[in-house]
């Protein structure tokens, strides 16, 4: 590159993932609301015979949300940030351009193949890593792949020191391969044996170790997946967005090693109250507490960025939803470490409150970010100015609302559900029988299928907006710096 | 000291694997050994019981039901003893779920029925007014996969030494015997006609007696398991 001259970064495979991101969170959220509406009106389970029933659909929401939606958003924003931070293009490299395309459609596959086997009910029934050996092994592959695309750029980088962004993509992918690895360890039977299917696999480890293993794993999965690499593109995207730089960058340090630091720890309070050892319960309690110190570090550090241009809030959309995302994330990571402690987590557990905690995260911080993060590069990737604003606002506040139905009333229900449990009467005995705990439930299921069905209408308003920018937009003569063009 | 590493990649990936797996090495490992020993009395799942297993895995009952009895007074009440880690000793995976929907199944075998599981897996709202639960008549047609159970009890009992065809309890007989393949399925078969004389749906025992065994039989011998 020549001193004065643009680099010109190839978005071929940011707007791959991006169409993945879209396709498979319609999928993945279309899922999630009939399951909701399962819930309040089951009749509608066995509409569609064996295949319809909220047990086979469940998996496959959340591993389509998580692993679908989710991954394809990271991915395609890494192949956006990686280029632009460490001003390198992918063209540069026919090597790593190679990788990036086997990438992205080896990981396309494994999705819709990932579709078709929970559909036909092949699991290994822990919680999302519920894929059987011969997809676990094709995610393998694709996660070296994303590996290799990200030490190969890291390594023919023109910028000497690492972008915040980059610390935590690299973090997001080494712990999501150990975890990985060590979750999936399972011996095909059909090879030991001469008999039965051929995909079958029995998990190497039982029981309470399994438990534990599984719940490392399943908490930190969440933490890498939906936590790590989310905060990588709110530090990317918010100082681009805001023209603001980041508030401090030792804050910045201590969040992050603090975050790594901390998380592991606890996975121990998915298992409170189980058969594990006591001073591990204990310990992923504690933990659970602390990491809201680094949580909040970056959270506070996001929110700080916009001090003195608070007036953006107002006139840029993006600024919304970054915003609230950081709230929603700040929100979500008080109520975990109290969920897990002890005294809390006997009411909470096993509950609604769990998938109303998984909820307020996912859909106020992960998505919400994804979609501003896609909204900020459309632009840049299509060179088209965003198709229509209002759009954008509206979508804003349906989604928002949604939010807010969805968790109230999931802490209503599982508060209600956990005290109904342990209620006792005068003489000693149990007052409520479990179907009492069941069909008390039914108007906050209903509410939170409402809220969920008005987040998904506003996601199809993202992905309506999303289409008509790529095609129909006013084309851009030049690429927007700091605003978007709709802020202008 | 943190800018030396933001520009050196590779050191300071190492030091991200460090502070990640630092957790991992005082939580998880040194439990393993003490963890998997079962508690007396603990059998490992029959053959037919391992395909009910692997239906109830199929069709993602852990996603509603837990199979963990927490150490409470109102969860002992509900449900019976609370569990205890030597009892999961031979379950590949645990089930132990993370959320209720429904109740709590690790002793289910205690106060259910063949004949109250047959119904309820058919018509659920049948038997318990106001439920969420599907129905699952797929399961009374479904033929349940006994060659991968047989190959899933031959695996855990190769590789993991989980105690088939050995006499735990010292009575002088084999607690559960797994056998090879010919007489494994055969077993299967003949407890599959014991669950099937307790059900009342014609289409099953029909296929029993001819040797099959659809999926319902294979579950409901795994819930009666459940002690």
């Amino acid at each position: 590159m020549q001193n004065g001259s643009q680099i010109e970064y190839d978005y071929s495979i940011a707007k791959a993932f991006t169409f993945a991101t879209i396709l498979f969170g319609i999928i993945g959220m279309t899922i999630g609301v009939i399951l909701a509406f399962q819930l309040a009106f089951p009749g509608l389970n066995n509409l569609a015979g064996e295949y319809g029933t909220f047990s086979r659909l469940r998996p496959l929401h959340t591993n389509g949300v998580a692993f679908g939606f989710t991954l394809s958003g990271i991915f395609a924003c890494w192949y956006y940030i990686g280029q632009r931070v460490l001003k390198v293009s992918l063209k540069e490299s026919p090597f790593l351009m190679g990788v990036a395309k086997l990438h992205f459609v080896l990981y396309f596959i494994t999705i819709l193949l990932a579709v078709v086997t929970l559909f036909m009910g092949i699991t290994t029934s822990k919680e999302y890593a519920e894929l059987e050996w011969p997809l676990d092994i094709l995610v393998v592959v694709w996660w070296v792949l994303y590996g290799i695309s990200i030490f190969g750029l890291i390594g023919i980088r023109r910028e000497r020191t690492l972008y915040i962004s980059i610390w935590y993509f690299i973090a997001g992918f080494i712990a999501v391969a150990m975890l990985y690895l060590f979750n999936n360890m399972e011996v095909p039977t059909y090879f030991v044996s001469g008999y039965g299917a051929w995909y079958h696999s029995v998990s190497m480890y039982a029981g309470t170790n399994d438990a534990l293993v599984q719940w490392w794993y399943g908490h930190n999965a969440v933490g890498f997946v939906f936590t790590v690499p989310i905060i990588a593109m709110i530090y990317y995207f918010l100082p681009k967005e805001s023209g603001q730089n980041v508030y401090s960058y030792k804050l910045s340090i201590l969040a992050f090693w603090g975050l790594l630091f901390v998380y592991l720890w606890a996975g121990g309070h998915h298992l409170i109250y189980s058969t594990v050892p006591d001073w591990m319960q204990t310990m992923g309690s504690v933990m659970s507490v602390v990491l809201i110190l680094p949580s909040w570090g970056s959270a506070i550090n996001m929110l700080l960025t916009m001090k003195g241009e608070w007036q953006q809030l107002q006139s840029n959309t993006l600024i919304k939803f970054m915003i609230l995302a950081s709230t929603f994330y700040m929100l979500s990571t008080i109520e975990g470490p109290i969920q897990s402690i002890k005294s809390v987590n006997a009411i909470a557990h096993f509950t609604d409150w769990i998938p109303g905690h998984v909820h307020d995260g996912v859909l106020g911080w992960v998505v919400f970010m994804i979609m501003a993060a896609l909204y900020h590069m459309a632009p840049r990737m299509y060179g088209r100015e965003i198709y229509s604003k209002s759009l954008m606002d509206t979508q804003f506040w349906l989604q928002t609302t949604g939010i807010v139905l969805y968790f109230t009333s999931m802490w209503i229900a599982g508060i209600t559900q956990g005290m109904m449990w342990r209620a006792y009467d005068e003489y000693g005995s149990l007052v409520y029988s479990f179907i009492d705990t069941v069909t008390v439930l039914q108007p906050y299921y209903t509410i939170r299928a409402v809220g969920g069905l008005m987040y998904l209408i506003g996601f199809f308003m993202f992905a309506y907006n999303m289409y008509k920018t790529a095609t129909a937009g006013r084309v851009l003569d030049k690429e927007p710096v700091n605003a978007t063009p709709v802020a202008a | 000291m943190f800018h030396w590493f933001e520009q050196r990649p590779f050191f300071f990936a190492v030091l991200v694997f460090v502070f990640i797996s630092f957790a991992g090495i005082i939580e998880v490992i040194p439990d393993f050994a003490k963890q998997a020993r079962p508690t007396v009395g603990t059998k490992p799942y029959s053959v037919l019981e391992l395909a009910g297993r692997q239906v109830y895995i199929k069709d993602s009952c852990n996603a509603c039901h837990s199979q963990l009895i927490r150490p409470f007074k109102s969860e002992t009440d509900r449900y019976g003893m609370y569990s205890l880690s030597g009892e999961y000793a031979y379950d590949r995976p645990f089930l132990w779920g993370s959320k209720r929907t429904g109740p709590d199944l690790m002793r289910v075998g205690n106060y259910r029925t063949t004949d109250w599981h047959e119904t309820h897996m058919m018509d659920p709202a049948s038997v318990v007014p106001g439920t969420v639960m599907p129905a699952y008549p797929h399961q009374f047609t479904n033929i349940a996969d006994l060659d991968t159970a047989y190959a899933e009890a031959f695996t855990v009992k190769t590789v993991f030494k989980t105690p088939y065809d050995q006499d735990l309890d010292g009575d002088g007989k084999i607690d559960v015997e797994l056998g090879n393949y010919e007489s494994a399925i055969a077993k299967a078969k003949e407890d599959a006609k014991a669950i099937a004389a307790d059900m009342k749906n014609q289409a099953v025992k029909d296929a029993v007696a001819n040797g099959q065994v659809p999926e319902i039989v294979a579950l409901i011998a795994y819930l009666n398991s459940l002690k």
